[in-house]
C-alpha cells in the first residue's frame, strides 16, 4: 500500500467534512478519488498532502505515518492552480523544485529533463505571465512531477488543456505510473475514469461509500442486460421468449435472470437459422453507477 | 537551503529586482535634491527689480542711508514733496519716503510715509521700516546722550542649561532638548512610515497569493508558517534595504547640493527667512557647532542599536497582523478595510501620541505608558531615547516589544493557515477571532 487512511473524521466548526472514511491505494495504481462537488473530497487531499491534520484517524504513507518529510514524496496538482505570475519559468520551477527538498543542481538538471522532454527549452526565461493558460498548465505539470514524487495527486489535470496537450499529459501520467509511481486521480468526467483508474473510492457527503476495483465495481453493478444484433430481421415470437427491454428489427437489448441465462439467447437465435452481427454484455458505464450510488445516499 | 531561507530569498529578491523599487530608490533622493534646490532657488529669488526711492528727511536726522534689499535710497532732503511727485510721474524715481520730524523722544511709535502710484511689496516695506527705526535708535541715543557701550551691556542672552541632580557626569546644554527632539522625531516618523508601508505591502502580497490559487501548491511543500514568516522576513529586509540606500543617497545628495550650487551649507542656512534679531553668522557658527558636540555626544550605539531591535519588533508585530488580515480577505481591497482598521489604527494613535503630546514632554505619564505598551512603542520609546529615559524604562519595553512580537507572528500564523485555504467567504473580525482557536 502506498497510502493507506483509516478511519479519518475532519471536522470545520460544527460541520463534518470528512466521516470515517478509509480506504487504500494499492502502490503502482491509478487510483480515483470520486464524489460529487462538496463531498469532502478536497478536505481528503489536504490532509494526505499535510495542508490539513485529521481530527480523528491516521493516515501513512508507504507504511509510514504522515510527518514533516512526508510531502517531499507527494506531488499535488491542485484543481485551482497557480503560479508566481511574475517569475520566469525557470527560476519559478527551480524555487518550487528546491522547496520540495532538491538540490539545487539537481533541481537543474531535472528542470533541463523535462524541458527537453516537452520541447519547451526556449521558455525558461519567458514570464509565467506570457504563457498561455495550456503552457502554464504543463509548468504546473512538470513543477508536480519534478521531485519525482512516490505519490502523485491529481485534480482534475485535464481541465483547460486542448486535446493535443491532454493526450501529452496522459501519456505522462501513463509513463510515471509505469516507472512506478502511484496516482491518485480526482476527477468528475467517468469516462476519464474508465480509461485511466484500476482503483476507486467514491465518496458522497463525506463518507466513503464505494471503494474497490473499477473491474469488480462494473461487475458487482451490471444488470445481466445484454446485447444482439442480426444481419436480418429477429423472429416476432423473440419477445415471448426473454424479457426485452428495447426491440428493434435487426437488433435488441435483453434482460436476463442471471448471466447463465446468455447462452440460452445465442442458441435461440441460432435455431431459428439467424445471423448474429454482435453479442454483447452492456456493462454499467461509470457515470450510471456514479450517478445511482450518489442518488441512494443522497446530494448535498 | 532551509525551506524558510529559500522563502525569504524569492519575497526578498523578486522585490528588489521590481521597476517599482529601484524608481521608489533612486527616486527619492532625487526627489529631495530637487526639493532642496527649488527651496534655494526660492529664497535667493530677488522679488521685483531694483526700488529708487527718495527720502524726504524732515526729521533731519539721517545722514545717509545704503542701499539694501534692492532699494536704493536718493537722500533728497533740499527738494519738496510735489517736486518728487513730478519725478515719481516722470518715472526717475518709484516712489518718496517721508519721514516726519519726531514730536517726542518718549513717543514709542512713529509713522512714516511711502508716496507712490504701485503697490509696495512687505518684503521692501519691512526693510524700509527696520532701515528707519534703525535711524532714529541711532538719533534718539545720540539726543539723549546716551553711551552706547554702556547700552550694549543692557543686553544679555539667557538660556537654561539643564544639569542632571544624580548624573553628574552628563553634561546636558540646552542644545541637548532640541537635537534629541530632531532625533526622536526623525526616528519615530521613519517607524511610522516604514511599519505602514511594508506591513501593508505584506498584506496586498497574501492576498494575491491567495486569489492567485498559489497557496494551494505552496502549501503542499511547505508549512503555512514557514510561507508567511518568509514574506514578512522577505519583506522586511526589502525595508531596511530600502532605508539604507536612502541614507546613503541622502548623504551623497546633501554633499552634492553645495557643489552644484556654489553655496557653503552655513550660508544655506542664513538664506532662510530670518526676523529681526536674526542671529549673526558668527553665533550660528557656534550653534552650529554645538550642535555637533550634542549630537557626538549621544549614545549613538544605543541609539541605533534599540532602533534596529524596536524596527524589527514593530515590524513583526504589525506585519504580522497585516498578513493574518491578507489572509483572510478575499480578492476585493474595498471590503477589507474594515479589517484593516484595527491594524492601522494604533499605528497612527502612537505617532499622533508622539507627534502632540512627546513634543511637548517626552516624560509625561502618557508617554511612559506609550513607550512601555508594545503597540506604541516602537514608535514611541525610539523617540524617548534621546531623552535619556530611565534605563528600566528602555529595557521593560525592549523585553514588552520582542516577547510581542513572537506572540502575534504565533497568533498571526493560526489566523492565516485557516484563512489562506478559505475562499469565497466574506470574514467577519469574529470570525478570525474564532481561528485561532482551531486546531
Amino acid at each position: 500500500m502506498i497510502l493507506s487512511i483509516q478511519n479519518v473524521v475532519k471536522r470545520y466548526d460544527k460541520y463534518t467534512a470528512v466521516d470515517h472514511v478509509s480506504f487504500d491505494v494499492p502502490k503502482g495504481s491509478v487510483f480515483g478519488l470520486l464524489g460529487p462537488n462538496g463531498a469532502g473530497k478536497t478536505s481528503l487531499i489536504r490532509m494526505i498532502t499535510t495542508i490539513t491534520g485529521p481530527d480523528e484517524g491516521q493516515i501513512f504513507l508507504d507504511g509510514e505515518k504522515l510527518n514533516a518529510n512526508s510531502p517531499e514524496h507527494i506531488g499535488y496538482m491542485p484543481e485551482e492552480r497557480g503560479l508566481y505570475k511574475k517569475m520566469k519559468v525557470g527560476e519559478h520551477l527551480l524555487y518550487l523544485a528546491q522547496l520540495k527538498g532538491l538540490s539545487e543542481a539537481n533541481a537543474r538538471k531535472e528542470i533541463a529533463h523535462w524541458f527537453e522532454k516537452f520541447e519547451i527549452q526556449d521558455w525558461a526565461s519567458k514570464k509565467i505571465e506570457d504563457l498561455s493558460k495550456g503552457m502554464q498548465q504543463k509548468i504546473q505539470f512538470i513543477a508536480t512531477v519534478i521531485h519525482k514524487p512516490k505519490l502523485l495527486i491529481l485534480d482534475e489535470p485535464f481541465t483547460g488543456l486542448d486535446p493535443i496537450n491532454t493526450t501529452l499529459i496522459k501519456d505522462e501520467i501513463a509513463q510515471l505510473n509505469q516507472s512506478g509511481i502511484s496516482i491518485i486521480f480526482s476527477t468528475h468526467r467517468m469516462e476519464q475514469v474508465e480509461e485511466m483508474c484500476d482503483h476507486i473510492v467514491l465518496i458522497n457527503r463525506g463518507r466513503n461509500v464505494l471503494y474497490g476495483e473499477v473491474q469488480s465495481i462494473k461487475n458487482e453493478y451490471k444488470q445481466n442486460l445484454y446485447r444482439v444484433e442480426t444481419q436480418t430481421d429477429l423472429p416476432a415470437d423473440f419477445s415471448s421468449h426473454f424479457e426485452i427491454k428495447n426491440l428493434e428489427s435487426k437488433a435488441a437489448t435483453i434482460q436476463l435472470a442471471d448471466e447463465s441465462q446468455s447462452n440460452q439467447v445465442l442458441q435461440y437465435l441460432l435455431q431459428q437459422g439467424l445471423r448474429i452481427v454482435r453479442f454483447e454484455e452492456i456493462l454499467p458505464t461509470f457515470n450510471e453507477i456514479f450517478i445511482r450510488t450518489v442518488g441512494e445516499t443522497g446530494v448535498q | 537551503m532551509s525551506k524558510l531561507s529559500l522563502i525569504v530569498k524569492r519575497e526578498y529578491l523578486t522585490r528588489v529586482r521590481k521597476r517599482s523599487f529601484i524608481i521608489g530608490t533612486l527616486l527619492a533622493p532625487l526627489g529631495l535634491l530637487i526639493y532642496m534646490l527649488v527651496i534655494i532657488g526660492l529664497t535667493s529669488y530677488e522679488t521685483g527689480g531694483k526700488l529708487e526711492v527718495a527720502v524726504l528727511d524732515e526729521a533731519n536726522m539721517i545722514k545717509q542711508l545704503p542701499d539694501d534689499k534692492g532699494i536704493h535710497y536718493i537722500l533728497s532732503s533740499g527738494k519738496s514733496l510735489d517736486a518728487l511727485k513730478q519725478e515719481v510721474k516722470d518715472g526717475k524715481i518709484n516712489g518718496i519716503l517721508r519721514v516726519p520730524p519726531i514730536s517726542s523722544m518718549q513717543k514709542k511709535d512713529h509713522t512714516v510715509f511711502y508716496y507712490a502710484d504701485s503697490k509696495l511689496a512687505p518684503e521692501k516695506s519691512g526693510a524700509m521700516e527696520r532701515k528707519i527705526s534703525e535711524k532714529i535708535r541711532d538719533f534718539k541715543i545720540d539726543s539723549l546722550h546716551i553711551n552706547r557701550g554702556s547700552l550694549e551691556m543692557l543686553d544679555t542672552d539667557v538660556s537654561i542649561d539643564p544639569e542632571s541632580i544624580s548624573n553628574v557626569g552628563e553634561d546636558e546644554s540646552k542644545y541637548t532638548a532640541g537635537v534629541g527632539l530632531a532625533i526622536g522625531g526623525i526616528m519615530a516618523f521613519i517607524m511610522f512610515f516604514m511599519v505602514l508601508m511594508y506591513g501593508q505591502m505584506v498584506m496586498r502580497s497574501v492576498m494575491e497569493e491567495k486569489t492567485n490559487r498559489i497557496v494551494e501548491v505552496m502549501m503542499s511543500s511547505v508549512r503555512p508558517f514557514d510561507l508567511m514568516l518568509g514574506k514578512i522576513i522577505g519583506a522586511g529586509a526589502v525595508g531596511l534595504t530600502q532605508v539604507l540606500a536612502w541614507v546613503i543617497l541622502s548623504g551623497a545628495v546633501t554633499f552634492l547640493i553645495p557643489l552644484i550650487m556654489h553655496v557653503d551649507p552655513a550660508q544655506m542656512q542664513s538664506s532662510m527667512p530670518q526676523g529681526p534679531g536674526a542671529m549673526d553668522p558668527e553665533q550660528a557658527q557656534g550653534d552650529a557647532l554645538r550642535i555637533f558636540s550634542e549630537l557626538s555626544k549621544q549614545n549613538w550605539p544605543l541609539i541605533v542599536g534599540s532602533f534596529i531591535i524596536f524596527f524589527l519588533g514593530g515590524y513583526f508585530i504589525y506585519a504580522s497582523m497585516f498578513a493574518a488580515i491578507g489572509s483572510a480577505m478575499g480578492d476585493d481591497m474595498g471590503e477589507g478595510q474594515s479589517l484593516t482598521l484595527p491594524v492601522t489604527i494604533p499605528i497612527i494613535l502612537a505617532f499622533y501620541i508622539t507627534a502632540f503630546v512627546g513634543v511637548r514632554n517626552p516624560d509625561s505619564g502618557l508617554m511612559v505608558f506609550a513607550s512601555l505598551f508594545p503597540l506604541f512603542s516602537p514608535i514611541v520609546m525610539p523617540f524617548r531615547m534621546a531623552f535619556n529615559p530611565p534605563w528600566w524604562q528602555v529595557g521593560l519595553s525592549l523585553v514588552l516589544v520582542v516577547a510581542s512580537a513572537y506572540f502575534f507572528v504565533w497568533l498571526a500564523g493560526r489566523i492565516y493557515r485557516v484563512g489562506i485555504l478559505l475562499y469565497g467567504k466574506k470574514v467577519t473580525l469574529k470570525e478570525i477571532g474564532k481561528w485561532m482557536f482551531y486546531n
